[in-house]
Parts: C-alpha cells; structure tokens; sequence
C-alpha cells in the first residue's frame, strides 16, 4: 500500500463519506423545508440591518438556536422555545453562533421590542445593563448639537449623554434595531413529526403555546 | 425500525468489518514489523548521529554524547545520500524561505490582534471609535492571521521542505510554487482587510468572502501541482508515513475550502452543519496531518533512532483520515439539526482516540528512555511538548464532544481554551520546532542567538498553559452558571471576568515570545551572528 494512487484514492474516499454525511446528505434531508406560516420575510431594512449584524460580528458573542428544555433552561430565561429548521428559512447566511458571551438573541424581538433601549444599549450597553462586557458601538452613532429636521436624538440614561450634545443614530443603526426587533419566531410550529415530539414540553415562559420537538 | 435495533445492527457489521480487517492485515504481513519503512528517513549509517541545526557546535558535542547508545557504529553517513539531501534541500530553499517570512509577519500580527481582542473583552470600552477596532471584526482578523496567515503558511513551507528530503529528489516546479505562495498571501491580506471594513461571508473560520477565497483556492492548487509531480518522479521506493499526512493534507484543506465557499449552495440549518464540519476539518485534516507528519519526521530525525513502529503510524492516518472528517457536527448539539448528524459526530468524537494513541504510544515507545534528550536540544524540546499537547487535546476534545459535557461546554469559554490548546499548544509549537531545524539549513546559517530559543520556548509554553488552564475553568463556571435557572445571565459574565484578565496574560506571553520568535528570524535572515562554512552538515560535526 506504498504508492501514491493508493494515498490520494484513499483519502478523497474518506473525504467523500465525510462530505455525503455532514454536507450532502443534511442538504438533502433539509432542503424541502417550508418557512413556517408564522415567519415573515425580511424587509429590506431588515436585511441592511442583518448585514451589520454580520459586519460587526455580533455572532461571535451571540448564538440564534434557544436550546430544548430537556438541555438548557433557555427557555425559562425568556430566549423562546428550540428553534427547528424552518425558523432559519430566510436566513443567508445562517448565524446559529458558537458562543453566548452574551444572551442568545434568537427572540430579542419579543422580549425586548423597545426601539429606544436597542439604541441606547448599542450605544453605551453599561447604561442600562451594569456589569455587561459588551462593546459599545459610538461609530453608529453621530453627537452633534442638535438634532436636524427628520432626525431623532436617542434618549439615555442621565449621565450618558455628552454635555451641551445630542446623540443621533445613523441610518445603520436604525436598520440594525429593526432587525434585532424582528428577531422573533414566537409563532407555534407544528412538530414534523409526532413521535419526535416527546423530548421537550414548553413552559409557561416560552412564547411558544405548543409542544416543540427535541432536536 | 426502532433506532437501538439499528445501531445494535450498525455495531454487529461493524465488528465482522473489523474481523475481515485483521485477518486481511495478517495475510498481508501488516501487524510484522517494518523498521526498514521507519528508517527511511535516514541516509545508510546514519541512525546513532543526532541532527539539531538550531545547536551550536559544542551544543551538538553534548546532545551527541548524551545520544549515543551502545551498539552505534562510529561509521560516517553514507556521502552520496547526504550528497542528495544537499541537493533536496537547496531546491526548495527558496519558496520555503518565502512561506516563512510570511508566516512570521502573520503569527507577529495576528497575535497582536488576538491580544487586543482577549483585552476587549474585560476592557469593553477600550479603543471603540472606529468599526475595525471593535470586537467582532478585531477577534476575526486575529483568527484569519493565524488559522491562515500563520499556521497555513508554515505548514505549507513544512510540506515543501521535506517532499524533496523525503522523496529523495530536487523540487520541480519552484516557480509555480512561488506564485501559488504570493496568491496564498495576496488572498489573506486582501481577506483581513475585508472583515476589517466589514466585507465578510459572516460564517465562522469561512469569513474570508468568497470572492478573494477564489485566489486562495488558485494559489493552493497552484502549489499542488508542482507538490504531486513531485511525488510522482520521486527516487524513492516506499513513501513516508509524513508524505502521506502531508499529500493527503495538502488535498483536503483545498477541497474542503472550496466545498466551503461554494457561493449560494448552502442554506439555513445545512449551511450550519456545512460550517462547523469546515471548521472542524481545518484543523483535523490540515493543521492536524501536516504536524503529526512533521513530528513523525522531526523527532525521530532529532534524535536518530527510527519511530518505535511504522504500521501504526499508518493505523494512524488512516484511522485519522476517516473518523475525523466526519466530527464537526458535534458543534451543534441541541441545535436544530438532524439528530442523527450529531450522534454520529460524537460516535466519531470518541472513534479520534485511536489515532490519537497510536500516534501517543508510538512516540511514548520511540522516546522511552530518551525523554531527558529534550534538556539537550531545544528543537525537540518543541516538539515533545507539540506531541504532548496534541494527546491532551485530542482526548479533551474527544469527552467534549459527548453530550452531558458539551451541556455545560458549548457556548463557553471553555471551547476556546481548548480551540487554543490544539491550534497553540499543538500545532503552533511544533511549527515553532520545525522552523528551528529547518532555518539554518535554508539559509545556511546558524541561529545567531541560540539562548533566544530557549526564552521563546518558556515564554510561549508557560503562556499557552496560563491561557488554557484559566479560561478553560473560568468556562466551566461560566457553563454551570448558565445551566442554572436560578441564577440571572449576567452573573455569567461577571464569573469569566477574573479568568479573561488570566488569558490576557496567557497572551501577552504568547506575544512576547512571538517578538522574541520574530526578532530571531529577522536577525538570521539579515545574517547576524556566527558564520557557518559550507552548508550545514551534521556529519563533519562529528565527535
């Protein structure tokens, strides 16, 4: 087994089962999937929001897949029921995260819909969550002496603001706190199938008012 | 049918696979011994005399005597092949020069980077003005510097190096090489700048957007070509097991980078699973083979006895080249993919041990008796503790992936120590190793300051285990805190906060070990120091 068809056979055939069982065989078994009745498109300034979302690299702190209850109390920390497949359907490119440095955000849209706390939070997050490690985003933001026609100064805490300035959010980020907001999937999804469905039961705190399956 | 029926049926036909195996491995003569296969890195005459061009003269005296074992003869390494070894390494000198020069510059910055980040991160509002110097874009420019800038490059000069030794022929196709290594870099600078004004594909370890991702591709498949003819117009018999991990690894980062960045392809939940099996192979079939090649050539070579076994090297990259394509799924536990896709992550998870101790037990049973060689030469030194760290790991990451710890350590600071242990403690200190031996004999030239090698060493080593030892407990609570209803998320935070401010120790050290490193490199490459007559032949250093 010493020569080099050998080698190069045998290691594009381990590579090819590797790439049909995590690549080709979950597009397969994923790619019928529906958008579930309750989930709306994004609208474009959603989706300028998301690229932001992206370019900051907000996913690096934040996951966007609530766990089952059966695995983490996600649920009862208000972060919504476990996502399914369907919750991700107009998501390109999908941002599931790795870390929760900070809370996952799958649902920030329903527990936090105010547009002023987005804004201030982004601004400064210490003003309003004291001890949070979150980066402050002032590059989203512009501080002049006062606000133009058609702009709107941001409120925040005493304290925050700049003396004798006014704090006006840029257009991106406007679109990025209309994107968090839309950040809900607190519709009731349908188990795919019924035997699936034994893992996990939805508390009282999650906004999903149905069973939700484990996986 | 009921899923414990099938996985009893999938264990049934497993073993009778496995019997068919064996007895087919006995017919073949496999489970005999082969030391010829082991010895062939060495020239005829050649075992009993220690190699470490990073030693000064009086330096290879001792570590000579410490390594004589009776039975050596005092016989000469046999001049012709030395001869062809000159040759070897002459021709690939050049472009492995350049992957080193870029390496260094990329493992310099990157590291830099990745210091300013772990800072960020109980300094959250230091250096907040500007989009490029915030966190998220900061932590991605210091994981595409070092992932790609630092350890691709030097792996691809490791590759480079020893195909010619070991195939015991001149490289063909320096120039190919060479352009395949300017579009390599031109792709990384041109992809750090991108995540630094923003423009990024947005998935993890694939942030690189596609469209530079196509020089990268080109550039890879630039250096293949000259690599496999190469191999194919080699002078020797039998192959290494090194040019296995190393063929086999050149192929496999360049497929899976294109299966990754294919552009509209991927989708949702697929798209997930896509990402962390990229994530994963990156460093299992690239940053992994090429240091295991390297210390299964390095080490032995360092010391002059052969590996204890060379079929188990090869149960070793087998195993290794079918179980740990298939982990990455282990990522996304709990997640909302296919639970057969994460089982099977995990089963093959778990299946990585045996790779692992074939490789552990090999050089366990190569080094018995030897270990104190590592007070002699500092080279080895690097790569015992590459070795060691690469056991450690690999079995930490092989209980990781179950899933009543990943319940605690997915999502944690705890993934990132153990991200760090592979990528640092492993793989970056053996290419540390391996670039101490190869230098003086690229350049021709002895390291001008060989104490610097020893502060580098300690530096770095005792940086990577303040990083690893801190954040993977600061992590650990982190997850537990998690876990717990009772208690709110942000004592979560407020818990890693004593273990973040430890890794930027860890990492400071690691930085400072990188200029010390860098200085180094500089100071040889602007010829400071000793001259050395002729090129650096161990063998007119005999006592």
């Amino acid at each position: 087994m010493e020569n080099e068809a050998k080698l190069t056979a045998g290691a594009m055939v381990t590579f090819a089962i590797a790439v049909s069982a995590l690549v080709i065989l979950p597009y397969v078994q994923v790619r019928d999937v529906k958008a579930p009745e309750g989930l709306k498109p994004y609208t474009s300034a959603e989706l300028r929001g998301r690229a932001s979302y992206i370019a900051n690299g907000c996913v690096y702190c934040h996951s966007q897949q609530p766990r089952s209850e059966s695995f983490a109390p996600d649920a009862k920390r208000g972060w919504g029921r476990a996502s399914v497949p369907g919750d991700y359907y107009y998501d390109k490119p999908h941002l599931l995260g790795s870390m929760r440095t900070g809370p996952d955000l799958m649902n920030i849209g329903v527990r936090q819909p105010s547009k002023d706390w987005h804004l201030g939070h982004l601004y400064q997050p210490r003003a309003y969550v004291p001890g949070s490690i979150m980066p402050p985003y002032p590059y989203l933001f512009d501080i002049k002496d006062k606000a133009e026609p058609g702009e709107e100064a941001i409120k925040l805490p005493p304290g925050y603001t700049p003396p004798g300035k006014v704090v006006v959010p840029t257009p991106e980020a406007l679109d990025l706190v209309r994107y968090l907001q839309a950040l809900k999937r607190d519709y009731p999804i349908l188990p795919p199938e019924p035997q699936e469905a034994t893992g996990a039961k939805t508390s009282s705190v999650a906004p999903a008012p149905r069973p939700t399956p484990a996986s | 049918m009921d899923s414990a029926i099938l996985s009893l049926l999938g264990a049934f036909l497993l073993s009778i696979i496995g019997l068919f195996v064996f007895i087919w491995s006995l017919r073949k003569g496999l489970l005999v011994e082969n030391p010829r296969a082991a010895s062939a890195i060495f020239a005829r005459g050649e075992i009993g005399h220690i190699d470490d061009p990073a030693l000064g003269h009086a330096g290879q005296q001792r570590f000579q005597a410490a390594a004589t074992e009776p039975g050596d003869s005092g016989h000469l390494p046999d001049a012709h092949e030395i001869e062809d070894r000159i040759a070897a390494d002459r021709s690939s000198a050049f472009p492995v020069f350049m992957f080193i020069a870029f390496a260094c510059m990329w493992l310099l910055f990157g590291g830099i980077a990745g210091l300013t980040a772990s800072l960020k991160l109980h300094w959250p509002d230091w250096l907040v003005s500007e989009a490029w110097m915030t966190f998220g874009r900061m932590r991605t420019v210091h994981l595409t510097a070092v992932l790609y800038g630092w350890i691709t490059n030097a792996e691809l000069a490791i590759i480079i190096w020893l195909m010619p030794r070991l195939l015991r022929r001149p490289l063909i196709g320096n120039m190919w090489i060479m352009m395949g290594g300017a579009l390599v870099n031109v792709a990384i600078a041109s992809g750090i700048g991108a995540i630094g004004a923003g423009w990024t594909d947005g998935l993890e370890y694939l942030e690189m957007p596609w469209q530079i991702g196509i020089f990268f591709a080109a550039g890879m498949v630039c250096i293949i070509g000259p690599v496999m003819y190469t191999l194919v117009n080699r002078k020797v018999e039998s192959l290494y097991v090194t040019t296995w991990y190393h063929t086999a690894g050149l192929l496999w980062i360049t497929l899976l980078f294109i299966v990754g960045k294919m552009p509209g392809v991927h989708f949702g939940v697929q798209q997930a699973a896509m990402n962390w099996w990229y994530g994963h192979n990156v460093l299992g079939l690239w940053f992994t083979p090429v240091a295991v090649g390297a210390i299964y050539y390095f080490l032995p070579k360092i010391i002059a006895r052969p590996i204890r076994s060379y079929n188990l090297s090869i149960l070793g990259f087998w195993t290794l080249a079918f179980f740990y394509a298939q982990v990455g799924g282990h990522h996304l536990v709990g997640g909302p993919v296919p639970g057969w896709l994460i089982t099977l992550s995990i089963v093959q998870s778990m299946m990585m041990i045996i790779p692992v101790l074939a490789f552990s037990i090999n050089m366990g049973l190569t080094m018995r008796g030897r270990m104190r060689l590592g007070m002699y030469s500092p080279t080895l030194r690097f790569m015992m503790f590459g070795g060691f760290m690469y056991l450690l790991s690999s079995l930490q990451g092989s209980f990781e992936a179950l899933r009543s710890v990943q319940q605690v350590a997915h999502f944690t600071h705890f993934t990132v120590a153990h991200a760090h242990l592979g990528a640092y403690g492993f793989v970056t200190m053996v290419l540390f190793g391996a670039i101490y031996f190869m230098m003086p004999r690229i350049m021709n030239w002895e390291w001008p300051y060989p104490r610097l090698i020893s502060w580098h060493f300690w530096l770095a080593s005792i940086g990577i285990m303040i990083y690893f030892v801190g954040l993977t407990y600061g992590g650990w609570l982190q997850g537990l805190v998690m876990l717990d209803e009772t208690r709110p998320f942000m004592d979560s935070v407020a818990v890693t906060i004593p273990w973040l401010q430890w890794r930027s120790v860890g990492g400071a050290l690691m930085v400072a070990s990188h200029l010390v490193f860098v200085f180094h490199f500089l100071a040889m490459a602007m010829r400071f120091g000793p001259n050395r007559a002729g090129a650096a032949l161990f063998a007119t250093q005999q006592p």
